[in-house]
C-alpha cells in the first residue's frame, strides 16, 4: 500500500465518514469544483454533489452559524476555513453559540471546523497563525493538532462523529511533506490522550503538530551526548491531557514544552502550572518552554526563521537541562 | 434610489483632458509592467517566496479611482490594487522590496505582497481578512466629517468580499452619517474559484445600494476614463456632505486567483473574449483616436517604463533582508522591545550544533 500524506489522510477520513453518515456534509469556500484552496476536498462534489458539499460566499459567520444551525437539526457539518486565521470571521458564533449550547440546554452542536493553521511556508501575519489558544480558552470546545497522517485521519473521524463542536487545526506546513502507511480499517484517534513518541528516561519534552518534527529532530542529536528525551505529542490542546506528562516527569524529572503557537497565554503556560501544581516535588530543573517571541509571524524568510523555534534550540536547551 | 450606469458611450471624450488621459494611461502601462516583472518573473522565478496576487486586465480601476482623488484623501486598498500604489507615487523599487520581503520599506519584511501603506501617500497597509476595511473606511471618512475636512476615504474591494458581514456593517455606518466614503468594488466575476452567482442572488453588486440609500453605480471598468468620472462625481458628493457612493467596475480577471493558480476552472472563452477588451489597449486606441500619441510616442514610453522597471527590480533584489532580530520590534510604540526568548542563538555553543536530518 502506498504511503498517505497527512493531507490525504484528512481527505480520507472525510471521504469515509461521508459515505458512512449521509448526516455529513462540508461547508466552506471555494470546496466545490476546486477542491479547496489546498485540495482536501477535491473530487467530493463529484462523488457526493451539491446538496452535501457547499459551496459558500465569502462569509465565515454565516459558514459557521449555517453549519450549527444545520447541527442543530440533526445534520453533521464540516466547515473549511480557507485558513484557519479567517476563523476570526466567524469567532463570535463559534464561542457564543456553539460552545455554550451543551451548557445551556443539554442539546448537541456536533460541528467540525477544521483548516491549514501555522507557520514555516513564508505566509506571512495573515496566513501563518496558530489561533488554537482562542478556542482552548472557551469551555465547551474540543481543539485537537494531529501531527501524523494517522492520527490527521484518525481524530478527523473522532471530530466528525463527536457531539460538541470541534476545532481541528492542521498544520499547513505537514500537508505534503508527511507520509505513512495507514492500516486499511476503520479507526479513530481518541480525543483528549496524549502519545509518547519516542520513549526516554532523560527530560519529558512536550510538544504537538509540526513541532513533534523539530523535537524528534532534536532527539536524534541529543542522543550521542547520552539524552534520551520522551517526546509526547500532545494531539488535543482541550482537553488537555496533562496527567500524561505528569506521569513521564515523575520519571525523567525535568522538562521542555515546544510549541509554535504564541508563548503568552499558549499551552506551555498552562501546562507549566499544572506541572507546578501537581509535580514540582519530580522536578529537578526549572520547567523550560520554547516557543516563538510575543510577536506576529513575519513574512521576509530571516525574520520569520527567527521567529519559529528548531530543533537547534531544543538542543541547546536540553543540554542547559541535562547539566542543571 | 435605484442604480445608474456609467459607461465609455456616455463620457464625453471631452470630459477628461488630455493631461489626465495620458496620465491615466501612462500609470497603467506601468502597473502592468510592474504586475508582469512581478509574477512572470519574480515569482516564477523563486525570487517571491510568499504569495503572489496581480490585478491584470483590472488596472483601470485603481487607477481611474486614484488619479480623481485630491492629494490629502486616503486610499484602502486590496490585493489587486498594485495601480492604486504607483497611481499615488509608491516607489517601484519599494513595492518591489516589499514582494521580496527586504528590509526597506514600510513594512520592514514583516509583511509581504500588496500589503504596504504609507501614511504619508494616503495608502493604508490592509489585512488578508477580506472586508475589514469596509468599517474602518467608514471610521476614516468619520473623522474626516467630523474634523470639518473635505477629505474622502476610498475603499477599494473585490465582488466576492462584499458577502461579509462587515461590508453591511461598514456601509450601513457610512449611509447613516453621510460620510465621505466610496466604497468601489472591482467586480471580476470570480472570487478565487466561485462565480458571482454563487456569491449573491443579485446580479449586480450595485443593486444592493438601495437598501443603504445610496447611490449604486455601475461603471465598465475595463473603460478607465469612465472610471475616472465616476470617482469624480462620487468624490464631489462625499465633499458636499451627501455620504457615501458604491461603485461597481465590471471587469475580469486575466490571472488565476494568484500565481499558483491556472483558473482552470475559468472557460477559456471568458479570457479571450476580456482580452479584447483589455484596459490598456482601448485606452491607446482611444488616444490615437484623438492624435495624443502615435508609434513614437508608444514605443518611448515603453523603452522608458521597461528601463524603470528593470531598473526598479534590481535594485529590489540587491537590497538587503531585515535582520531576524527586527521581529521583536515595533509590536508596540518605542522603547519596548518584546523578550527575545532565543538569547542563547548568539551562543558559540548554539552555532556549534549540527542537525544533520532534514525536517519533513
Ligand atoms: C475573511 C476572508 N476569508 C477568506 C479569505 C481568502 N481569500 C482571499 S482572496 C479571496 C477571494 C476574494 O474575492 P473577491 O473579493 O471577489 O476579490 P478578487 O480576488 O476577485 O479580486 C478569498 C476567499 C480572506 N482573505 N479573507
Amino acid at each position: 500500500m502506498a504511503a498517505t500524506t497527512y493531507l490525504e489522510a484528512i481527505r480520507q477520513a472525510m471521504w469515509e465518514e461521508m459515505e458512512a453518515d449521509p448526516r455529513v456534509f462540508c461547508i466552506g469556500e471555494d470546496i466545490g469544483m476546486y477542491g479547496g484552496a489546498f485540495r482536501v476536498t477535491a473530487g467530493f462534489l463529484e462523488k457526493f454533489g451539491p446538496g452535501r458539499v457547499v459551496d459558500t460566499p465569502i462569509a465565515e459567520s454565516q459558514i459557521v452559524g449555517s453549519a450549527i444551525g444545520a447541527a442543530l437539526m440533526g445534520m453533521r457539518p464540516v466547515v473549511e476555513m480557507q485558513f484557519m486565521d479567517f476563523v476570526s470571521c466567524g469567532f463570535d458564533q463559534i464561542t457564543q453559540f456553539a460552545a455554550t449550547n451543551r451548557y445551556r440546554w443539554n442539546v448537541p452542536c456536533p460541528i467540525v471546523v477544521r483548516g491549514p493553521s501555522g507557520g514555516g511556508v513564508h505566509g506571512g501575519p495573515f496566513h501563518s497563525q496558530n489561533n488554537e489558544m482562542w478556542f482552548a480558552q472557551t469551555p465547551g470546545l474540543k481543539v485537537v493538532c494531529p501531527a501524523t497522517a494517522y492520527d490527521a485521519k484518525g481524530l478527523m473521524k473522532a471530530a466528525m462523529r463527536d457531539d460538541d463542536p470541534v476545532l481541528y487545526f492542521e498544520h499547513k506546513y505537514l500537508y505534503r511533506r508527511i507520509k505513512e502507511e495507514l492500516p486499511s480499517h476503520d479507526f479513530t484517534v481518541p480525543i483528549g490522550k496524549a502519545e509518547v513518541r519516542r520513549p526516554g528516561h532523560s527530560i519529558t519534552l512536550v510538544t504537538y503538530a509540526a513541532m513533534l518534527y523539530t523535537a524528534l529532530e532534536a532527539a536524534e542529536v541529543l542522543k550521542h551526548d547520552g539524552i534520551e528525551l520522551e517526546v509526547i505529542d500532545l494531539r488535543t490542546i482541550s482537553p488537555l491531557d496533562s496527567d500524561r506528562v505528569v506521569e513521564s516527569i515523575k520519571k525523567t524529572h525535568r522538562v521542555i514544552i515546544l510549541h509554535e503557537d504564541q508563548r503568552f497565554g499558549g499551552i506551555g503556560g498552562e501546562l507549566s502550572a499544572r506541572i507546578a501544581e501537581d509535580a514540582l516535588e519530580y522536578l529537578d530543573a526549572p520547567i523550560r518552554r520554547i516557543t516563538p517571541p510575543d510577536t506576529h509571524v513575519p513574512y521576509s524568510p530571516p525574520l520569520e526563521e527567527a521567529f519559529l523555534p528548531n530543533a537547534k534550540d531544543v538542543v541547546y536547551v536540553a543540554r542547559q537541562l541535562a547539566r542543571y | 434610489m435605484s442604480s445608474t450606469t456609467v459607461s465609455a458611450g456616455k463620457a464625453d471624450p471631452g470630459a477628461v483632458s488630455r493631461d489626465v488621459a495620458l496620465q491615466l494611461f501612462r500609470v497603467m502601462k506601468l502597473t502592468r509592467e510592474t504586475d508582469d516583472r512581478l509574477e512572470r518573473k519574480l515569482y516564477r522565478q523563486g525570487k517571491i517566496v510568499g504569495g503572489c496576487y496581480v490585478g491584470r486586465g483590472q488596472e483601470a480601476i485603481p487607477i481611474g479611482c486614484v488619479i480623481a482623488l485630491e492629494p490629502d484623501d486616503v486610499i484602502f486598498p486590496t490585493h489587486r490594487e498594485l495601480g492604486a500604489f504607483i497611481a499615488r507615487g509608491m516607489s517601484l523599487t519599494t513595492l518591489f522590496a516589499q514582494y521580496l520581503g527586504r528590509a526597506d520599506t514600510p513594512t520592514r519584511g514583516k509583511d509581504g505582497n500588496a500589503h504596504i501603506g504609507d501614511m504619508s501617500l494616503g495608502l493604508i497597509n490592509y489585512v488578508s481578512h477580506l472586508a475589514d476595511s469596509v468599517p474602518i473606511a467608514a471610521g476614516a471618512a468619520w473623522a474626516f466629517k467630523a474634523r470639518g475636512e473635505k477629505r474622502v476615504a476610498l475603499n477599494f474591494l473585490g465582488e466576492g468580499s462584499t458577502s461579509r458581514g462587515d461590508f453591511y456593517e461598514g456601509v450601513n455606518f457610512a449611509a447613516i452619517h453621510k460620510l465621505p466614503a466610496i466604497y468601489v468594488v472591482n467586480n471580476n466575476q470570480w472570487a478565487y474559484s466561485t462565480p458571482t452567482h454563487l456569491q449573491m442572488p443579485v446580479a449586480n453588486v450595485a443593486d444592493r445600494a438601495p437598501a443603504f440609500n445610496i447611490p449604486g453605480v455601475i461603471v465598465d471598468g475595463n473603460d478607465v476614463e469612465a472610471v475616472y468620472l465616476a470617482a469624480l462625481e462620487a468624490c464631489a458628493r462625499a465633499r458636499r456632505g451627501d455620504g457615501p457612493t458604491l461603485i461597481e467596475c465590471k471587469t475580469f480577471r486575466m490571472t488565476g486567483h494568484s500565481a499558483h493558480d491556472d483558473a482552470g476552472y475559468v472557460p477559456k472563452e471568458q479570457f479571450e473574449l476580456w482580452a479584447r477588451k483589455d484596459p490598456i489597449q482601448r485606452m491607446e486606441r482611444r488616444l490615437r483616436e484623438r492624435g495624443w500619441v502615435d508609434d513614437a510616442a508608444i514605443a518611448a514610453m515603453d523603452a522608458e517604463m521597461k528601463k524603470s522597471v528593470e531598473a526598479a527590480a534590481e535594485t529590489a533584489l540587491a537590497m538587503a533582508y531585515p535582520d531576524g532580530s527586527e521581529t521583536l520590534e515595533r509590536v508596540f510604540a518605542e522603547p519596548h522591545r518584546v523578550k527575545d526568548v532565543f538569547p542563547w542563538r548568539h551562543t558559540d555553543e548554539y552555532k556549534a550544533i549540527e542537525i544533520k536530518k532534514e525536517k519533513p
